[in-house]
C-alpha cells in the first residue's frame, strides 16, 4: 500500500501505525512529476488521501481518510473527536436547570430540540410531564419548526456550496438569518439560547413576536419555491446528487440512520407522528419520504419538511393568540423558576420587579429563590430515555438520577454522531467528489457528533 | 409538604421494594472531617434506583416479556438465567441481562417477529464506583418501528473485569457507540471489530467519564474572591 503523507520525508512506512507496508511519499513541496514516475512503476498500488479536519468542504472539524485508487474510492473512514468538550460530564457538576445551558451547545444547529429533549427527559424523570402548561409546550413546538427550518436551510446552503452552488450558500444563510432575527428577538439570544428549562420555557413571548412570526412566513413562502427553480429540474445538481449516497432501508436500520437519511429511503418514520411529544398531535402537517435513497431524495425532503414546518408556524400562531396571558411555567413552586426573567439587549437579563420582590418585599421569597436557584430541585433516582425528531433524525437523552440536585449522567444519542457510521457504506465505491455530496446529504453537525 | 424541609423523592407504586443500592453517602455540604456545626454530619444517606418490578407491568410490557420468555424457551435458554429483572420506572422498561446471555437475547428481540426490535439507539455507559461487583454498566435503547414499542437492555460488569459481549453483529450501529464507551467508561466490549478510543486522543490515559475521574479546572478569581473549580464546590447531593 502507497501512503502519501502531509509531513515528514519520503520514508519507508516501517512501523507507523496506519501504513504497514509500502513507500511514504510527501506531497508537500515535492514533485509531483516525481511522485507520478514512482507510482506508475507499480501501478496496482493504492493512495491513501487524508481530507481534514480543516478542510473547507467537511462540515467543520470532521477528518476523512479516504483510500483511493484512481478517482474512484475503495475505502473510507472518518477520524472523529476533534470537537470533543466533554459537555457530558460538565453536566454532572451543575445543577438539573444549569444542564440545558451545557446541552444547547451540542449540536450547534439544533440548540432548541436540545433543550427540549433534555427538559422532556428531566419532566419525565420529575413525573410532571403532564402537568406543562399548554402555552409552553405551544411554544416549544413553535421554536423548535423555526429551528428545523434554519438547520435544513444551512444544510441546503453549505451542502449546495460544497457542490460549487454558491447561490444555495447566499441564499440559504440569507434566510437562515431572518430565523436567527427572530430567535434573537425572542430569546435575545442567537444561538444558545437555553431558553427551554424543565417545567416550561423561560419566558414568555414578547409583544409583537407574533407579528413578526407571521411576516417572516410569509416571506419564506415566497423565497421557498426559489431553491426549488434553482436546483430540483438543474441538470447540474441532478447529476451532482441522483444516486450518490445511496443507503437503502436495510442499511439505514442496519447502521441505525434516523430522519431525512431513513427517510428518503421510503419509511415514513418521525417520532412527532409515531411517538408525539409537546401535542403533536393535535397539529396537521405530513411526513415527507422520497423513494430513491440517495442524496437527491434527501435534499427534497428537507425542501418539503421546510414547508411542513412553516404550516406548524401558522397552527402555533393561532394556539399564540388563544392561550394569551396563561402561565409558560409548571406550577410547582419546588421546579419553577422563581421568576419571569427580563429580555436585555444580551441575553436574558434579571427581573426588576422580581429582584424588588425578594429583596424589598418578602424574606421567604428570598429564601425560597436562593434554595431553588443555588441547590436546585432533586430528582426521584431512575433513569429515563426522551427522543425527539430534530433535523437530523431521533435525538435521544438518556438520563440517570440518583435523587440529588445534579444529574448523576446525560448522555445524548446525537443523530449526527450516529449517522455519520453510514459514510463508508455511501462512499465506498463512488468517485472521490461524490464523498463531499454524499456527507453532506448526511447533514453531520460536529458540535452534536463529539459533544 | 412543608416550607423547610428538601423534597424528599417519592417512592411509586410501581416500583417493588428491593431499590438497587448503588451507594451510601453521610454528611452533606461536603463537611467530611471534622469541625461540621451544620448538625447534617451524621447523615447517612442510602442511594437506590428503582428494583425490580412484579408483574403485571402494565401495557405492552407484559406482551414483551411472555414472547422474549416463550422466544428463549423454544432455543433452549431458561428465562430465569437470560434475563436477571425487569424494571419499570416511569412507564419505562429495563430488562436486566447478565452479560453472557446479552447477545442472545438482543438477537432474539430483534429477529423475534413479535418482538421485532429492528433499530437499536447506541450505547450508555453508566459509572457506579460503589456498587461493588457491577460498578460498569452499559445500557442500550431499543425501538420497534414494527410494533412501536420501547425497551433497554441492561448489562453490567465489575470493573475488576470490564468485559461485556459487543451487539456488532446483531446491531452493527453499536460500532461507535461501543467505542465511545469504551473511550469514555473503559467498558472492553469483546467482538468489537475495532475497539479504539474515537473521541480521546489515541495516547490518552485514563477514562474521563468515569467518577472516579476528576472533572479539572481551575480556581478563577473574581472579584476579590477565589471561586474553586467546579468539582471542588461545596455541593448538596
Amino acid at each position: 500500500m502507497t501512503v502519501i503523507d502531509e509531513t515528514g520525508e519520503t520514508q519507508e512506512a516501517q512501523g507507523s501505525p496506519g501504513a504497514q507496508d509500502g513507500r511514504v511519499f510527501t506531497v508537500a513541496g515535492g514533485d509531483w512529476d516525481d511522485i507520478l514516475a514512482d507510482l506508475a512503476e507499480s501501478p496496482e498500488e493504492r493512495i491513501v488521501v487524508n481530507m481534514g479536519p480543516q478542510h473547507p468542504s467537511t462540515h467543520g472539524v470532521l477528518r476523512v481518510i479516504l483510500e483511493i485508487d484512481g478517482e474512484t474510492v475503495t475505502e473510507a473512514r472518518c477520524g472523529i473527536g476533534y470537537l470533543h468538550t466533554g459537555i457530558e460530564k460538565n453536566t454532572e457538576y451543575r445543577s438539573w436547570v444549569q444542564g440545558t445551558t451545557f446541552v444547547t451547545r451540542m449540536d450547534y444547529l439544533t440548540p432548541l430540540f436540545n433543550e427540549t429533549a433534555y427538559c422532556l427527559a428531566v419532566e419525565k424523570a420529575l413525573g410532571i410531564e403532564d402537568q406543562i402548561p399548554e402555552r409552553a409546550n405551544v411554544i416549544r413546538v413553535l421554536m423548535m419548526e423555526l429551528n428545523r427550518i434554519s438547520s435544513h436551510l444551512v444544510c441546503l446552503a453549505t451542502g449546495g456550496m460544497e457542490m460549487g452552488a454558491l447561490t444555495m450558500m447566499t441564499a440559504g444563510f440569507r434566510e437562515r438569518e431572518e430565523t436567527l432575527d427572530l430567535f434573537e428577538f425572542i430569546t435575545g439570544l442567537r444561538m444558545n439560547h437555553a431558553y427551554v428549562r424543565p417545567g416550561g420555557v423561560a419566558q414568555d413571548l414578547p409583544p409583537g413576536a407574533v407579528d413578526k412570526i407571521g411576516s417572516y412566513v410569509k416571506l419564506m413562502r415566497k423565497r421557498f419555491p426559489d431553491y426549488a427553480k434553482l436546483c430540483n429540474e438543474n441538470p447540474v445538481f441532478r447529476g451532482r446528487t441522483e444516486g450518490v449516497g445511496y443507503l437503502d432501508l436495510a442499511g439505514c436500520l442496519a447502521l441505525g440512520l434516523t430522519g431525512p437519511v431513513l427517510r428518503s429511503a421510503g419509511l415514513p418514520h418521525d417520532l412527532r407522528k409515531s411517538e408525539p411529544y409537546c401535542g403533536y398531535e393535535t397539529y396537521d402537517f405530513e411526513v415527507c419520504t422520497w423513494d430513491t435513497a440517495d442524496s437527491y431524495g434527501r435534499y427534497r425532503i428537507r425542501l418539503a419538511e421546510m414547508y411542513e414546518s412553516l404550516k406548524i408556524v401558522e397552527q402555533c400562531l393561532d394556539r399564540i393568540q388563544r392561550t394569551q396571558g396563561q402561565p409558560v411555567m409548571v406550577e410547582d413552586k419546588k421546579i419553577a423558576w422563581p421568576a419571569q426573567l427580563a429580555l436585555g439587549s444580551d441575553g436574558m437579563g434579571n427581573s426588576l420587579d422580581h429582584i424588588r420582590h425578594i429583596m424589598g418585599d418578602s424574606m421567604e421569597a428570598l429564601i425560597h429563590h436562593f434554595k431553588l436557584v443555588t441547590e436546585g430541585f432533586h430528582v426521584p433516582p431512575g433513569q429515563i430515555y426522551a427522543a425527539v425528531e430534530s433535523p437530523k433524525g431521533e435525538l435521544g437523552v438518556h438520563i440517570v438520577s440518583d435523587g440529588g440536585t445534579r444529574p448523576y449522567r446525560v448522555h445524548f444519542r446525537d443523530p449526527s454522531f450516529t449517522n455519520l457510521q453510514a459514510t463508508a457504506a455511501m462512499c465506498e465505491g463512488g468517485q472521490l467528489a461524490d464523498v463531499i455530496v454524499a456527507i453532506a446529504s448526511i447533514d453531520p453537525v460536529m458540535g452534536g457528533v463529539d459533544r | 409538604m412543608t416550607e423547610n424541609v428538601p423534597a424528599v423523592p417519592e417512592q411509586g407504586p410501581e416500583h417493588g421494594a428491593e431499590g438497587e443500592l448503588i451507594a451510601v453517602r453521610k454528611g452533606m455540604f461536603g463537611a467530611r472531617n471534622g469541625g461540621d456545626t451544620s448538625g447534617y454530619g451524621g447523615l447517612v444517606r442510602r442511594i437506590e434506583l428503582p428494583g425490580a418490578s412484579q408483574r403485571p407491568f402494565g401495557g405492552y410490557f407484559d406482551v414483551i416479556a411472555d414472547e422474549l420468555e416463550g422466544a428463549l424457551e423454544e432455543q433452549s435458554l431458561p428465562p430465569a438465567e437470560a434475563i436477571s429483572g425487569y424494571v419499570v420506572h416511569r412507564g419505562q422498561l429495563t430488562i436486566h441481562v447478565p452479560r453472557e446471555h446479552v447477545v442472545r437475547v438482543a438477537r432474539t428481540l430483534r429477529d423475534d417477529p413479535a418482538l421485532r426490535f429492528e433499530l437499536c439507539l447506541g450505547v450508555t455507559g453508566i459509572h457506579f464506583p460503589e456498587e461493588a461487583g457491577r460498578e460498569l454498566h452499559s445500557v442500550v435503547p431499543l425501538l420497534s418501528i414494527t410494533h412501536n414499542r420501547r425497551i433497554r437492555l441492561e448489562t453490567t460488569a465489575p470493573d475488576a473485569d470490564p468485559h461485556i459481549p459487543s451487539l456488532y453483529e446483531v446491531y452493527p450501529t453499536v460500532d461507535w457507540h461501543e467505542r465511545e464507551s469504551y473511550d469514555m467508561f473503559g467498558i472492553i466490549y469483546d467482538g468489537h471489530p475495532g475497539l479504539t478510543r474515537i473521541l480521546m486522543p489515541d495516547d490518552w490515559l485514563g477514562h474521563p467519564q468515569r467518577k472516579d475521574y476528576p472533572l479539572g479546572g481551575i480556581p478563577v478569581e473574581f472579584k476579590g474572591a477565589q471561586i474553586p473549580a467546579p468539582d471542588q464546590r461545596r455541593a448538596y447531593s
